[in-house]
């Protein structure tokens, strides 16, 4: 399992490509950008704030155990931080399976998992002003 | 000591990003230490409130001791 906390861009096919996992027949990739507009408000811009420890061990959490479930051979996350601009890439999960109903599956779990249980808050920067993204919690999703 | 690290929005409204605690000789629980750095502003804080120890997802009503580190946050956006 690869995982990566950055400020910086990525490749999301660069990324998956340098990566020869062997007895994979299926690749899954989700790639989430920053919107351009929240309800009716313009997004300039969101400003991601993490837990840097914490978010790399939840992560681990999160991979391992999706993976252990789904069966699947590797699986990479890249997610960034700090200001990122409407459009821009914020995450990267990328998972390899030996068929394809295991990848979406697995692929879901990470993204679904993500969004609840590891530590990272957003910014939304309009023209009106900076609003924080409500948030979920570990038991939103059962 | 205990460390207390606070993120996003409870960071804001208490001002403080990390704190060191000394332990009690009495149990603690995780609220015990919030009520010790928020005091009267805890009414202002987001709920639901997160709670981490040592980086992993805990609660309020967690027990504490010396040498943890204990974090508290809003609910979490990630992806």
């Amino acid at each position: 399992m690869i995982i990566r906390l950055q400020a910086e861009d990525f490749d999301p096919e660069r990324e998956a490509q340098a990566l020869d996992v062997r007895g994979a027949g299926a690749r899954v990739s989700f790639v989430g950008t920053v919107r351009d507009t929240a309800e009716d408000r313009r997004i300039e811009a969101l400003d991601i704030e993490h837990y840097p420890e914490m978010t790399r061990a939840e992560l681990g959490r999160i991979g391992a155990a999706v993976q252990d479930r789904h069966r699947l051979l590797e699986v990479l996350v890249i997610h960034r931080y700090g200001r990122l601009l409407s459009h821009e890439r914020i995450v990267l999960v990328t998972v390899w399976s030996a068929h394809r109903a295991q990848a979406f599956a697995g692929c879901q779990a990470i993204v679904d998992a993500l969004k609840t249980r590891a530590p990272f808050w957003k910014k939304e920067i309009s023209p009106e002003g900076a609003v924080w993204v409500p948030g979920q919690t570990p038991q939103d999703l059962g | 000591m205990i460390t207390i690290r606070c993120f996003a929005q409870v960071r804001e409204i208490l001002g403080c990003e990390t704190r060191e605690l000394a332990p009690s000789h009495t149990p603690q629980c995780a609220s015990d230490l919030l009520k010790a750095i928020a005091g009267e502003r805890a009414a202002d804080l987001p709920m639901p409130l997160l709670v981490a120890i040592n980086c992993e997802h805990a609660s309020l009503t967690s027990p504490v001791k010396d040498g943890d580190e204990v974090a508290f946050f809003p609910p979490v956006s990630g992806g």
